[in-house]
């Protein structure tokens, strides 16, 4: 067959071929779904309320959300102006602290508490800032959970929270 | 296998590749112009639907590997996990136990057409051969695939099959243990079967590589059985063949649509929705349908060893077919005498199979006794004596020679007949000692069936005010409550739900502390509990009870869909406390109850008018709290029913408008080669 234009045995295959070209991709969809998180890792990932009452000055606990582990820190007066006397602009993430808090909760810090290197967990209270050191490649976070030295490019994340009351925190 | 290929690749990197590995090539001269029989019917089509359905199993089985684990303590709940929050989950699991099914039901069609046209015979012993290999092979997977469940059914076929091995003489016991890992079947028997079953499959794709080649190497089989003998005899098999087969590949998925998407449970058996339990034994064990010649077999012969022995011979007398053949006509289409021997054979298969979804008692014995001696009989005595003593019709000179007439039609009508009713043999055998439960008219049922949330909602009143305190539900998650296609409470109501439930975790501190339930959470153990045997849980007792449907209805329900043999059960337990009959007693601390198998009943009626205050203004009788709380569990046990009829409805259109296609596309191509001689 060597005509021009389609003929109407060609319109057939095009549409024979069209169809099933669907069906095969509408086909692969739930096979590439079904790897998506299902339903019950969804559910498990909703907010959760933490406590902050029994937290110390000075004290930083690790609590789980979404598989991952969140610092919390509850920070004294010095901590805090640590952090604030940092220049942000010389910081290799810029980033200056009263943004990394929620304004009237200056000393509590919320972290999400992976080394943003390679994804170890930093150690509180430790290195050169007197905020976190990550063991594995040697980064340094201040007080404010910024990096200051070391591998890492950034610095540890802020998740989504808020107050629900002054002693209470939902995160997610 | 490497002869001059007429492939010529115009690609420059084509033909690089060509040179250093001849892919193209071989593809290029088994599936597209390897010379075909031009006279080949629909049954033909069936190898490759074959090939079609094993790539749909070892895909499904697959990703559902991501999902399940082999543990003995999790297996029934992870494939629970998959029907409920794996996204598609259920989709996923419905298409591989439906697709199993189509597996065999395509396999048993598949090797109908080689004893009716001969195709084992020389020169296509072996193929003949691999191809009872390629079935051992899906017997053993299907098998295994069975037990991972972990269900009554799943436990106990294990239990029975691996103790087949113990008729062995001497040896036996040592096998069996070896089988087991164990004492008794337990969860180093479940890990090897897993391992196994992801095995076996990759297996059969080599075997069918090795199938396809033997094929390739004698050239297919035709209806005349009569050899091609020049071009005219033969086409490309693309895309002459290839349209074929796709048109008759589409047509065997509304099929296997049809069970998947409206169906999904009628080929299984409702005990296998009965989390294993190793003290108690179903009453009447059965295999899944396309076992059921076998085990009925099996049965049959009153001697151990002597059932196990004829069970392995009626496979492997398949073996020996083109040597038992003794006939020089290849084609059962120029032997009138036996093709009718054939469709004899055909019926006693049939009815083999029916026979070994029945009790082994009484009648049914007996015929099994005449209906398995008939089996060896058609092998070993029938076949040898036609090919001596059969008058046969002449056969053609040539393909092209050969008139086709439409024969194959009735045919496949009566065998479809047959094999719809083989299908209806996994219809659920419960006994008759129980009353057969009144059907109900269910807004969820059929094709465009859709959950009453008003339902729904008064039935999980129901569950929560008279059922939760003794009957668990802990498959269910609080934030189903509010999911589509529910009860359609809202995120709020759901949240307060939760909160009345309470949970003890350990805290930091490793005290345990009490909190309030989440959405999150799954509804936690009942609160009270039972010295001597739990009360069910009640996450899929909808689909975990059956009752015999008898003839025809059984054969029916495959068409009108009737799945909700469970929920009528329920409502009609929770409506049966009667008085007893005159003269029937039932057990002390037993109540008497019309539908409940053996009539004696630990649970007192739980339901009576007025038991349950409705707010929405419906009345409260016992019959409507009956319904109600069993739609209820309807949902609980199938949450994604309505997703699963509505994407059925788009599937099937779909296969209905591309078969349609493929039709008129097969007949356009095929125009070009009709009307030749």
């Amino acid at each position: 067959m060597s005509s021009a234009e389609p003929t109407r045995r060609d319109f057939l295959y095009i549409a024979t071929a069209s169809v099933g070209a669907v069906g095969a991709a509408a086909a692969v969809v739930p096979l590439i779904a079904q790897m998506n998180p299902d339903a019950s890792t969804i559910a498990a990932g909703a907010p959760i309320e933490v406590d902050l009452a029994p937290i110390t000055e000075g004290q930083v606990i690790k609590v789980f959300w979404r598989g991952k582990p969140i610092f919390i820190s509850h920070r004294s007066k010095k901590e805090i102006d640590e952090a604030r006397a940092v220049n942000v602009a010389s910081l290799p993430d810029p980033e200056s602290d009263d943004k990394r808090v929620k304004a009237g909760h200056e000393q509590w810090q919320v972290l999400i508490g992976i080394c943003t290197h390679l994804g170890c967990i930093p150690i509180a209270h430790q290195g050169d800032y007197n905020g976190y050191f990550c063991p594995c490649h040697g980064s340094q976070y201040d007080t404010s959970g910024r990096i200051r030295r070391g591998p890492a490019p950034n610095n540890l994340p802020v998740p989504p929270y808020e107050f629900v009351s002054n002693s209470k925190i939902r995160i997610g | 296998m490497s002869g001059q290929s007429t492939y010529q690749p115009q690609n420059a990197v084509l033909r690089w590749i060509e040179r250093r590995l001849p892919i193209g090539g071989l593809i290029h001269s088994s599936f597209v112009a390897y010379p075909t029989p031009r006279n080949l019917n629909y049954w033909w089509t069936f190898g490759g639907i074959l090939s079609i359905m094993l790539v749909v199993q070892l895909v499904t089985g697959i990703v559902l590997a991501m999902h399940y684990t082999p543990h003995v303590d999790h297996a029934f709940n992870s494939v629970e996990h998959i029907m409920r929050d794996v996204n598609y989950g259920w989709l996923l699991r419905y298409l591989h136990a439906n697709g199993a099914s189509m597996f065999f039901l395509a396999a048993y069609i598949h090797m109908l057409r080689g004893m009716y046209y001969g195709s084992y015979k020389e020169p296509r012993e072996v193929l003949w051969i691999l191809g009872v290999i390629l079935l051992l092979l899906m017997i053993m997977t299907g098998f295994m695939g069975y037990v991972l469940p972990w269900g009554q059914m799943s436990f106990w076929a294990a239990t029975v099959i691996t103790n087949l091995f113990s008729a062995i003489p001497v040896v036996g016991e040592a096998v069996v243990s070896w089988l087991w890992g164990g004492y008794a079947v337990g969860n180093p028997t479940l890990n090897r079967f897993y391992s196994l079953h992801y095995l076996l499959p990759f297996v059969i794709v080599g075997v069918v590589v090795l199938h396809v080649w033997a094929l390739h190497v004698v050239g297919q089989n035709n209806p005349t059985g009569v050899e091609p003998q020049s071009d005219k005899d033969t086409v490309a098999f693309t895309p002459y063949a290839t349209i074929k087969d796709a048109f008759g590949l589409m047509v065997f998925m509304i099929l296997l649509a049809w069970f998947v998407f409206y169906v999904p449970n009628y080929l299984g058996h409702p005990d296998n929705s009965i989390p294993a339990n190793p003290a108690v034994t179903p009453t009447h064990i059965v295999p899944e349908w396309y076992y059921l010649p076998f085990y009925a077999i099996l049965r049959a012969i009153p001697n151990k060893l002597g059932g196990v022995v004829a069970l392995a011979a009626s496979i492997v007398v398949l073996a020996f077919l083109p040597w038992l053949d003794t006939s020089r006509v290849r084609s059962g289409r120029y032997r009138p005498l036996f093709r009718q021997f054939f469709w004899v054979f055909v019926l006693v298969c049939i009815g083999l199979g029916w026979l070994g979804s029945k009790p082994a008692e009484g009648g049914y014995v007996i015929a099994a006794r005449v209906l398995t001696a008939y089996y060896f009989i058609h092998f070993l005595i029938i076949l040898p004596l036609l090919g001596v003593f059969e008058t046969t019709k002449p056969v053609p000179s040539s393909i092209s020679a050969d008139v086709l007439k439409g024969k194959g039609t009735m045919a496949a009508i009566l065998l479809a007949l047959g094999l719809v009713t083989l299908l209806g043999t996994s219809s659920p055998t419960v006994a008759a000692d129980a009353d057969a439960p009144p059907m109900n008219k269910w807004s969820f049922a059929g094709p465009f069936g859709k959950f009453d949330r008003g339902q729904l909602q008064r039935g999980f009143k129901v569950y929560r005010e008279v059922c939760e305190s003794c009957h668990g539900i802990q498959l269910l998650s609080f934030r189903n409550l509010s999911e589509p296609g529910g009860p359609g409470f809202t995120p709020a109501q759901v949240a307060v739900v939760a909160a009345s439930y309470k949970y003890k975790e350990p805290n930091d501190q490793g005290d345990m502390v009490e909190r309030n339930g989440r959405p999150a959470d799954r509804f936690p153990p009942p609160a009270l509990r039972f010295p001597a045997g739990t009360p069910p849980d009640l996450s899929v007792i909808a689909k975990a009870r059956g009752y015999e449907r008898g003839f025809p209805g059984f054969l029916i329900d495959m068409f009108t869909q009737y799945q909700e043999h469970g929920v009528d059960y329920l409502v009609a337990l929770l409506k049966g406390y009667e008085n007893p009959p005159a003269g029937v007693q039932v057990p002390p601390g037993m109540m008497y109850n019309k539908y409940f198998p053996g009539h004696g009943i630990s649970m007192p009626p739980p339901l009576s008018d007025g038991r349950v205050t409705y707010t929405d203004g419906t009345p409260a009788t016992l019959d409507q709290h009956a319904k109600d709380v069993a739609a209820f569990l309807a949902w609980a046990a199938e949450p994604h029913l309505e997703a699963r009829k509505r994407m059925g409805m788009q599937v099937m259109v779909f296969l209905i408008v591309l078969s349609g296609l493929l039709f008129f596309t097969k007949k356009k191509v095929w125009r070009a080669v009709s009307g030749h001689a």
